[in-house]
């Protein structure tokens, strides 16, 4: 039986969640708005919120300067690319861990994770002479490569874990109903494990489109995605917040439709295993 | 197998594609109003150079040192022009991974170039960077305030003066404070500024023997003069203001003062921008009677990283970019007040430039200033607002942070300066600059 819950109670955890929401997404709807107002608006003291004169100047005139759709493709195309492929290694390493653990298969884990705790900016000169020497500065192959292997560790971990919560007593069941390996995969894991899986692939999608050191780090004119796009409407010398705050919006629109739309995938996968 | 072989294919078009089309230059640049005029400009030098292709890279300032620094040292090979600053030249050029400019055409008037700029981009005798646009720093003020608390401005005010304007011009009730200056931890924030005003004081980074100098008293009575003018005269939470918190602060009418970049003068006297555009005045920096001012010298400009491919092409660029041609360019498009300022004497002879209110000030600002003998006293080190050594950007960043803790008041100027000596004369010594 559901516990009774007062009114009173509903209403103000109601007002509390919509509370803690909208500080969560105050910077972004200011970054919003911001991009609307002029250089002089957006630097008004106090600021306005609605009450301004909303204009398209800077989604123009950062349209006119920059190459976005080149910078957006960049982005669709290291973002996904990274994670199908991290997915493909990381789906039977996770499998072999969770339901075939070896005597060292905790140390090996905790290795992984371990990759993660280096500073990247520590290996950033053997990996940029690594490129230069095999021609990948500046390419989207190199920047696939380099973000699948710094995302790996997170996508075998999220996947080892969603697969620990699937009873082994079912993989067994389908094997002594005579099912091979491939079809206990395909069949009987995979399905229970979609919303892992999804999860992970959105989160990984996420974290590979908005990172910002590597991208930054090994491109030029050719595959800079929208990291490099944001970076160059920013100044210490000159009003630039309007032109920022344009620059920005496109550039976690993408994203932010992305994740609206597979919000319940993300919640489901994300709080999956959380209550046992 | 796949992959190599679309790799080998992707290579090939590429190289195949390199040879039909025009030779690209990949031009590495900031964000700032006159690198994005130039970007706008660029059909005339394509148009003069049907040949060449230019490709842009602009990023913001951090991101773009950092990113071109990596490519030189590595001899990345990623970009073909870059645009540095006078900090960058001297070590670069020094390394030998610059490529040297002496040889410009005549038609091209190097000795036309302002010489405190020159200075700044030679070592040794070699032009290692063509200056795209320079600045100073000084004051600019608000004339009606000043005139309410019943001061005039002389044209090169000393400290003692600027101190009792901004008093007498704080009004905080009504939001007005009498002084802006730079408070933001940052080696080209509040370092440059305070490191600028340090000269006029008397201090000095290092002695003649690399000795850390912070435990003199000249750096205290500069650190301690700031404190206390800020503290009486300043905005609050002055601590993280920046060049562009100080110029949005002077903009809405809220600064008496305000002691930054040249190139600050043009945008405050914007009236699209500015509520006090018609009510500003400029002077120099100020001084301290010890015959060095508080201003700094900045340039940036375009060099040529060694072992490109395309070092010709790029030659041509930097040369159209530099030129008196460019800056007849820009301002038969956009007006006198927007040609980048401070890199040629031509520039300041021309009749209709001098009409620019702020042109004045900025050439005797430039011109004032002395990177080679930039203190009072004699120091090893070239460089106003910075110190020429590489191991400067990461000390100056440490004691950055000690100033602005400061100014926040978390700690007081006598810790501040001692954590700075401390981390001067470790670094200085791991490095090996004191034996």
């Amino acid at each position: 039986m559901a516990r009774a819950v007062t009114p009173a109670r509903k209403a103000t955890v109601t007002v509390f969640a919509w509370g803690v929401g909208l500080l969560i997404f105050f910077p972004i709807l200011w970054t919003i708005l911001t991009s609307f107002k002029t250089e002089a608006e957006a630097i008004a003291s106090p600021p306005s919120f609605v009450g301004f004169d909303w204009t398209l100047e800077n989604y123009s005139t950062v349209m006119e300067r920059s190459n976005y759709f080149l910078h957006f493709l960049n982005s669709v195309v290291i973002s996904v690319g990274s994670t199908l492929i991290g997915l493909l290694v990381a789906i039977p390493a996770a499998w072999s861990m969770a339901f075939v653990p070896g005597k060292r298969t905790k140390d090996v884990l905790m290795w992984m994770l371990s990759t993660k705790m280096l500073p990247p900016v520590g290996v950033l000169i053997p990996i940029y002479l690594i490129f230069r020497d095999t021609g990948l500065l500046d390419t989207r192959t190199g920047l696939v490569i380099v973000l699948t292997l710094i995302n790996l560790p997170i996508i075998v971990w999220m996947l080892y874990t969603y697969f620990k919560e699937i009873p082994v007593d079912i993989l067994e069941a389908a094997r002594m109903d005579g099912a091979s390996l491939r079809a206990e995969i395909i069949y009987v894991l995979t399905p229970m494990a979609v919303p892992g899986i999804a999860s992970t692939l959105l989160l990984n999608i996420i974290l590979a489109w908005n990172e910002a050191f590597w991208t930054l780090n090994l491109t030029a004119a050719n595959a800079a995605p929208l990291t490099a796009f944001i970076a160059s409407y920013s100044s210490p010398e000159g009003l630039f917040y309007a032109k920022l705050s344009a620059a920005s919006t496109m550039a976690i629109a993408p994203i932010l439709i992305m994740g609206w739309f597979s919000q319940k995938q993300l919640v489901r996968g994300l709080t999956f295993g959380a209550v046992k | 197998m796949k992959f190599k072989s679309m790799l080998l294919g992707a290579v090939s078009l590429g190289v195949m594609t390199g040879l039909v089309h025009a030779e690209t230059i990949t031009i590495a640049t900031v964000n700032n109003g006159d690198m994005i005029r130039m970007q706008g400009l660029t059909d005339d030098f394509t148009a003069k150079n049907p040949d060449i292709e230019v490709e842009w890279v602009t990023l913001e300032e951090n991101v773009l040192r950092q990113r071109v620094t990596t490519d030189i040292a590595t001899k990345g090979g990623q970009y073909d022009v870059m645009t540095i600053g006078t900090y960058e030249v001297p070590i670069w050029g020094k390394q030998g991974w610059l490529v040297s400019l002496n040889d410009l055409p005549e038609s091209y008037d190097v000795d036309d170039l302002l010489p405190a700029i020159r200075g700044g981009l030679t070592v040794d005798g070699e032009l290692y960077a063509a200056p795209f646009y320079g600045e100073s720093s000084m004051v600019m003020y608000r004339t009606d305030l000043m005139e309410k608390a019943g001061l005039e401005m002389p044209e090169a005010p000393t400290w003692d003066f600027i101190a009792e304007a901004a008093r007498a011009m704080t009004d905080k009730e009504n939001e007005v404070y009498g002084i802006c200056m730079r408070g933001k931890a940052g080696w080209g924030e509040n370092v440059a500024f305070i490191t600028a005003m340090s000269n006029s004081f008397g201090a000095r980074w290092f002695d003649m023997d690399w000795k850390p100098q912070f435990d003199q008293q000249a750096w205290k009575d500069t650190l301690t003069f700031y404190l206390d003018l800020m503290k009486d005269a300043g905005p609050p939470g002055a601590s993280s203001n920046g060049f562009n918190e100080n110029l949005a602060l002077f903009q809405t009418g809220k600064c008496g003062m305000w002691i930054d970049a040249t190139v600050a003068a043009s945008f405050v006297t914007n009236p699209e921008d500015s509520e006090v555009a018609d009510k500003v005045g400029f002077a120099l920096a100020p001084d301290k009677g010890l015959g060095k001012r508080s201003n700094w010298l900045w340039a940036w400009s375009l060099a040529i990283p060694a072992g490109t491919d395309n070092e010709a092409a790029a030659k041509k660029f930097v040369e159209w970019a530099t030129s008196k041609e460019y800056l007849e360019l820009v301002a038969s498009n956009e007006g006198w007040a927007n040609v980048p300022p401070g890199t040629r004497t031509s520039l300041y002879e021309n009749p209709e430039y001098k009409k620019v209110p702020f042109a004045e000030m900025t050439l005797q600002s430039i011109n004032s200033a002395d990177p080679q003998h930039p203190t009072v006293d004699p120091v090893p080190y070239v460089g106003v607002q910075f110190v020429a050594i590489p191991e400067f950007q990461g000390l100056a960043t440490v004691i950055g942070q000690q100033f602005s803790a400061a100014l926040a008041g978390t700690i007081t100027a006598d810790q501040a300066l001692r954590s700075a000596q401390q981390v001067a004369t470790r670094e200085m010594t791991k490095a090996g600059y004191i034996k």
